[in-house]
């Protein structure tokens, strides 16, 4: 029995998920690596988008990827950093925003 | 981190190359997580890996460096004695004036630190070598007041430089290679594009050398000399020729960081994930023969750092006989994932299109 949740070296058997579903799992990773090809943004730009996906899903596997990734393609770490706050401007902005709805609600309750 | 001494100096135990290649055999290897690279190959029929035309002979004239960079795979530094002697230089000359091979590929440590460098320089130029090149770490030029006129001397033999550089930007630059290096690069390749190197209509070629500055792989060379091109121009005004993307290669004291960061075996499943059989059909062991200080002959530098002599009756360049070196097996262990990861890797960068 594993000690932890998530054990880094788990990430090089992601492509084993399709030995219980070939055909899905195959279609998940033609997906993902079209995804991830030049095209009307480049490649460079989509790891950087992965990096701060992944700092808001909190993906300790896809942070590991893609701050790997953005080292090889000679990111370097303020872009990587201001990335991660565009994430977390992002997150903590969805949750801010919802300010909103507790002050509609609290007006509408209020005489 | 940049060093302060070789792993020699420290009295190391990854200073006995038996002891890397022990690490390199064991753990992951051993327990078969990863398959062996004479396996891996015989996967498409390339074991035993032999030669084809020789193309390159390498020398590396002594190991002495005015730097101690992290990557080394030398294990180079200013406390390394072993350089060259006239008598060895002699002996490659004579190889050199009769070598089927059309470039000449100079190296150490910082070659320009041996003693008798210039000496081989004009002689070895006199040779009729198509390309002749010297692997400069140009901080050397600025090193000392002596080296300060190198940028004359190489333009005068049509030298063809090879620079490393492993980033257009200052901090990656200097924890690799230590403080203050990235400033001293940056005047040298000033100094090389001010004599003409990397110029139209000069013919003087001034290439890059870039290798990663931790433990992940180069990315396409194309797009790493694109992003060069544009920041060193832009910054600096520099221009050059091509980049060269190499891989580190897991021996010396790029194998000791690895340990030391815990990254090793992440670093090795890369390697083996990212295996290219197309590489192997070019890799630079295939075209190559490399020249210790002390004359012994090698399938590469690498090999040559690992104590991994040639496989033939001829083992020293007081032998040399092309013919029967073109005739060995090539000694490969699990280092040589290094070249063979991706679009390949070697002294003259990626060995696919």
């Amino acid at each position: 029995m594993s000690k932890t949740y998530y054990d880094p070296a788990d990430l090089r058997k992601f492509g084993n998920i399709t030995e219980w579903n070939e055909e899905l799992g195959t279609k998940f990773f033609d997906y993902y690596g079209k995804v991830f090809e030049e095209g009307a943004l480049s490649a460079r730009e989509k790891s950087l988008i992965a990096l701060a996906v992944s700092h808001v899903v909190q993906c300790p596997y896809c942070i590991d990827a893609y701050t790997k990734d953005g080292l090889q393609r000679g990111i370097d770490k303020k872009e990587m950093m201001e990335a991660v706050h565009v994430g977390a401007a992002i997150k903590s902005g969805a949750t801010l925003v919802h300010g909103v709805q507790m002050m509609n609600k609290y007006d509408k309750l209020s005489m | 981190m940049a060093l302060l001494k070789s792993l020699a100096a420290r009295e190391n135990d990854l200073s006995n190359p038996a002891n890397q290649l022990k690490f390199l055999s064991n753990g992951i290897f051993k327990k078969g997580e990863l398959p062996l690279f004479k396996d891996k190959i015989a996967e498409t029929n390339h074991f035993p890996l032999k030669p084809k035309k020789l193309e390159i002979l390498q020398l590396n004239l002594g190991y002495m460096c005015n730097q101690v960079c992290s990557h080394c795979h030398v294990d180079a530094g200013p406390d390394r004695k072993e350089i060259m002697t006239m008598e060895t230089m002699e002996q490659c000359l004579e190889v050199i004036r009769n070598t089927g091979a059309h470039t000449l590929d100079l190296t150490g440590g910082a070659p320009e630190m041996n003693p008798n460098f210039r000496w081989f320089v004009e002689e070895a130029s006199k040779a009729g070598i198509k390309d002749f090149i010297v692997r400069s770490n140009l901080t050397i030029i600025l090193a000392n007041k002596k080296y300060h006129d190198l940028p004359e001397f190489f333009k005068k033999h049509k030298v063809h430089v090879a620079s490393s550089l492993p980033f257009y930007k200052r901090d990656k630059t200097d924890k690799q290679r230590g403080e203050g290096v990235f400033d001293k690069s940056i005047k040298a390749l000033q100094m090389l594009n001010a004599v003409g190197y990397a110029q139209e209509g000069t013919g003087l070629k001034l290439d890059l050398v870039y290798n990663p500055s931790g433990a992940f792989l180069p990315t396409n060379q194309q797009a790493l000399e694109q992003d060069f091109k544009v920041a060193l121009k832009e910054d600096f005004n520099i221009d050059f020729n091509s980049l060269f993307a190499i891989t580190n290669l897991p021996i010396s004291r790029f194998l000791e960081y690895l340990i030391a960061s815990e990254n090793y075996e992440d670093y090795m499943y890369a390697l083996v994930e990212a295996y290219n059989p197309v590489a192997v059909e070019n890799v630079m062991c295939t075209n190559t023969i490399s020249i210790s200080w002390d004359g012994w002959l090698y399938d590469c530098d690498f090999n040559q750092m690992l104590g991994l002599k040639v496989d033939s009756k001829v083992q020293h360049i007081r032998d040399y006989n092309e013919d029967l070196l073109n005739d060995r097996n090539i000694i490969i262990s699990q280092h040589c994932y290094g070249c063979t990861a991706g679009a390949g890797s070697s002294c003259q960068g990626t060995v696919t299109e």
